[in-house]
């Protein structure tokens, strides 16, 4: 019935980061490419040029580069005694589509994780025993910092990343993060300078004997030009990166870092208002044969392939393999599957600063401009009788100052009348928020299925979201955040108002675009769904990129990750998977 | 469109093309944006994927009359949003500031027509960590929600209308609402309603004034925020000072208009 496209050997489905790091890659070394996109095509000059990006209705608040729920959403409840209902407006994550995706609106805060991270479970398991770890469903990662390490530096190397190493080979490095794991080379280019409130909060976390430093950010600090050739521009601080496309080239994304360079390869395409419905499988079941797409006028198209990469946002990746049968979906009541199992997120909360007496104008910002400390972050601190495992980093970021979004009043001002417009406008250039970005660790009963009443607009099961956070991380953001506000409090603020993150978990506020697992990789097809290559246990010649892979989520922003384990996976097909094809790179 | 030639790339060329603001094919940003597969699908390749001439720059707010509300609506929401923000020497109130104006124009456009809500049933209630599940579009929601809280007002208010109640009774009114304690007919909550009354009144008064509402941007000249502007980097390290730039709006920048 569909009708049968030239068959290329990669299909990639979704254009986003990971998307085009194995375009590039795979390219580079001749194979064909051809990348599914569903939305359109969107470059700098056309649809976010310096003459119009700063606006902040547009792009936050009616959602202009996000993804429409209209035509893709999910349904949502926080436990498995409530009836799932859509998410009918955007609110508490913002994922992205079109070309470049998610990494056109992102603040482009860059990180890396913890060596401890890699080894969750065994790591706090031998250091606070078993117990620690019992109410969580925590995994091991396949793989170790080191392991990673080449691919972490090569994303760096195309974002032009700005920052100051704190670990150089093993080697301190005063006013970086000290508690960072070996990186191989020093940043591309030297950290971004601080504004005032991100001054204050570096002078104050210094004072107090913690470790701040310049926040490595995606907003660069010089002109760079990368390994590709793409030229980047210096950051001019307009205050809209989260939620806004740079028009300035200063902001690393597909579009500033790698899609000019793809599209000029002969043996590369790209697909757009292509979406792409299942991936495609020989009758037993084991190997990929290509994916269905369908086009505006409904008409289906059958795109074969050697190899299926799904490239999309972690949401849609786990819904692709759900809707296409493959690997065993997991279910709570059991344990059993792995499919959709130990879907997390990020517990973030933050201290809103007022300050009497001090003129920050926040407004000049970036979306990773920031000093901050990492004391406080995953094993970096002794949790014996806390309570709790994990942590998080906190952050005097101002990203700029929105005014719908940021004109914060203190507590006790109602939210509306004479009262709230004169405190709004005394305090709009004399606050700013401390970011606390908390880990998000897997408990059993939060997992991502198939909805059994609600259908997308191609009749396909909707994706199901089951989440609340876990009492653990609850603790977690209760503790960081208190020490967020001693902070705020040497800082000088006049009014110092903590918020930690508080249960249930509330769908239409927007926390963080940080949805993770449910693909996760793992040592065996037991715990997994795909190896440390991020290739399928089930189906050889699939691969899933992507923050789905992560088997809980690290207090850190999930991109710096999920990109160097693109460029792994890459690097494993480019050197092992193209020698045997359809073989398994791990042995299950 | 199909295939492009390639060809180099001139940035400056690209800026200036996306300067024409207000000449563009707004009508096609929908498509460009909402989603997906509103159009055939393209290919590229060995070209960039970008139309010569096309900016997806924003549309500027009709003037006019009114386009959605009706003049019972216009009188409940200028009463309103003047109790929300009201005026007083440190800057406009809501209405003056163009903020009824603001939400007429967003009922009647993509926002109050619902084309980025997911409006699909079944629907029932459920909880408020799940957030919206009317069936109503945000235009369809203002009508109902306005109609049953007049006929509230009406009845505990002997007959009189939201607007020609004191400014201590619509406080007071508007304090239920923002509680939920105001019952009203039919399927909206007061609550409900509130909310995303709220945040639309903040939305029109310190939005861009090219979309109606923040009139001559004294909204942000109020608070300080100098608006649109694109680079501040000499003021990133002056410390504790004013920064003396003048507040702009999308429209309007002297450097930007067309010669």
């Amino acid at each position: 019935m569909a009708r049968t496209m030239p068959k290329v050997d990669v299909v990639l489905v979704g254009f986003g980061w990971t998307g085009a790091i194995l375009a590039q890659q795979l390219c580079d070394v001749g194979l064909t490419v051809l990348a599914l996109e569903r939305a359109a095509a969107r470059t700098t000059p056309v649809d976010w040029a310096t003459t119009f990006d700063q606006d902040e209705l547009r792009y936050m608040w009616r959602h202009h580069l996000f993804q429409n729920v209209r035509y893709s959403t999910l349904t949502f409840r926080n436990n498995v005694n409530q009836t799932a209902l859509p998410m009918r407006h955007l609110g508490s994550f913002l994922p992205g589509t079109g070309v470049g995706g998610a990494g056109i609106h992102w603040n482009a805060q860059i990180w890396r994780w913890l060596e401890s991270d890699f080894k969750l479970k065994s790591h706090n398991e031998q250091r606070y025993g078993k117990q620690a770890t019992a109410a969580l469903t925590l995994q091991d990662m396949p793989l170790s910092y080191k392991d990673l390490e080449p691919y972490y530096d090569m994303f760096d190397r195309i974002c032009g990343t700005s920052g100051q190493a704190g670990n150089l080979k093993g080697a301190k490095q005063s006013g970086g993060n000290p508690f960072e794991a070996p990186r191989s080379a020093p940043y591309p280019t030297p950290p971004l300078p601080m504004t005032f409130g991100p001054k204050l909060f570096e002078q104050a976390a210094a004072s107090m004997g913690l470790h701040p430093f310049p926040h490595p950010a995606g907003n660069l600090s010089q002109a760079y030009t990368n390994p590709l050739g793409m030229q980047m521009g210096k950051c001019t601080f307009c205050g809209f990166c989260e939620k806004f496309g740079c028009g300035n080239y200063s902001k690393a994304s597909p579009q500033t870092t790698l899609i000019p360079y793809i599209l000029t390869k002969p043996n590369f395409e790209l697909r757009t208002e292509a979406e792409v419905l299942k991936v495609e499988r020989t009758p037993d079941g084991k190997h990929a044969t290509g994916v269905t797409y369908i086009d505006a006028a409904g008409t289906e198209f059958f795109q074969p392939a050697e190899i299926v990469a799904l490239t999309a946002y972690q949401l849609h990746n786990v819904h692709l393999m759900l809707v296409s049968g493959i690997g065993q979906p997991y279910d709570p009541a059991t344990g059993q599957g792995t499919v959709g199992k130990n879907y997390c997120y990020q517990t973030m909360s933050s201290v809103d600063l007022f300050f009497d007496d001090k003129l920050l104008n926040p407004f000049i910002g970036a979306g990773a401009l920031a000093s901050v400390i990492d004391d406080y972050n995953g094993d970096n601190f002794d949790h014996s009788g806390l309570g709790f495992i994990g942590g998080a980093y906190i952050a005097g970021m101002v990203t700029g100052a929105r005014p719908i979004e940021m004109t914060r009043v203190p507590d006790g001002v109602p939210k509306w009348g004479l009262e709230w417009k004169h405190a709004g406008t005394k305090y709009f250039l004399r606050n700013m928020s401390l970011s606390v970005h908390g880990s998000s660790y897997a408990q059993a009963g939060n997992y991502l299925s198939l909805d059994p009443t609600y259908k997308d607009q191609f009749g396909r099961p909707m994706l199901r979201m089951t989440f609340d956070f876990p009492p653990n991380d609850l603790a977690m953001t209760k503790y960081c955040t208190d020490r967020a506000a001693e902070i705020g409090k040497t800082m000088g603020a006049t009014h110092v108002h903590p918020k930690a993150r508080k249960g249930p978990y509330d769908i239409t506020h927007y926390q963080t675009t940080h949805n993770v697992g449910g693909t996760m990789m793992g040592e065996s097809p037991a715990d997994s769904v795909a190896n440390k290559y991020s290739q399928s246990w089930d189906v050889a010649n699939l691969f899933v990129t992507g923050a789905g892979l992560y088997p809980q989520n690290p207090g850190y922003n999930p991109t710096g990750t999920l990109a160097a384990l693109a460029f792994l996976t890459a690097d494993a097909i480019k050197s092992r998977y193209v020698k045997a094809p359809g073989a398994p790179l791990v042995t299950a | 469109m199909g295939k492009k030639p390639a060809r180099e790339v001139n940035r400056r060329e690209l800026l200036s093309l996306a300067a024409a603001i207000g000449t563009t094919a707004a009508a096609d940003a929908i498509s460009r944006h909402d989603g997906m597969l509103r159009g055939p699908s393209r290919t590229y390749t060995n070209a960039l994927p970008w139309d010569d001439g096309l900016t997806d720059a924003p549309e500027a707010a009709a003037s006019g009359s009114w386009r959605y509300l009706n003049s019972g609506e216009v009188g409940f929401l200028t009463a309103a949003v003047d109790r929300i923000i009201p005026p007083d020497p440190t800057g406009p109130g809501a209405s003056e500031a163009g903020v009824v104006v603001f939400l007429d124009r967003q009922l009647d456009g993509d926002y109050g027509n619902g084309a980025r809500f997911y409006l699909e049933g079944p629907w029932q209630d459920g909880s408020e960590t799940q957030g919206y599940q009317s069936r109503f579009t945000p235009a369809q929601f203002y009508r109902h929600a306005i109609a049953a809280i007049e006929k509230a007002v009406d009845r505990s208010e002997n007959g009189k209308a939201f607007k020609d109640l004191p400014a201590d009774r619509q406080d007071a009114l508007l304090k239920q609402m923002e509680s939920g304690d105001l019952k009203l007919e039919g399927p909206i909550t007061s609550k409900a309603f509130f909310t995303m009354f709220l945040q639309n009144v903040l939305e029109g008064y310190f939005s861009d004034p090219i979309y109606g509402g923040n009139k001559d941007g004294a909204a942000w000249k109020m608070i300080g925020f100098p608006g649109a502007h694109y680079d501040y980097s000499e003021w990133v390290t002056a410390y504790n000072q004013p920064v003396p730039v003048e507040t702009v709006g999308l429209l309007g920048r002297r450097a930007w208009e067309r010669g």
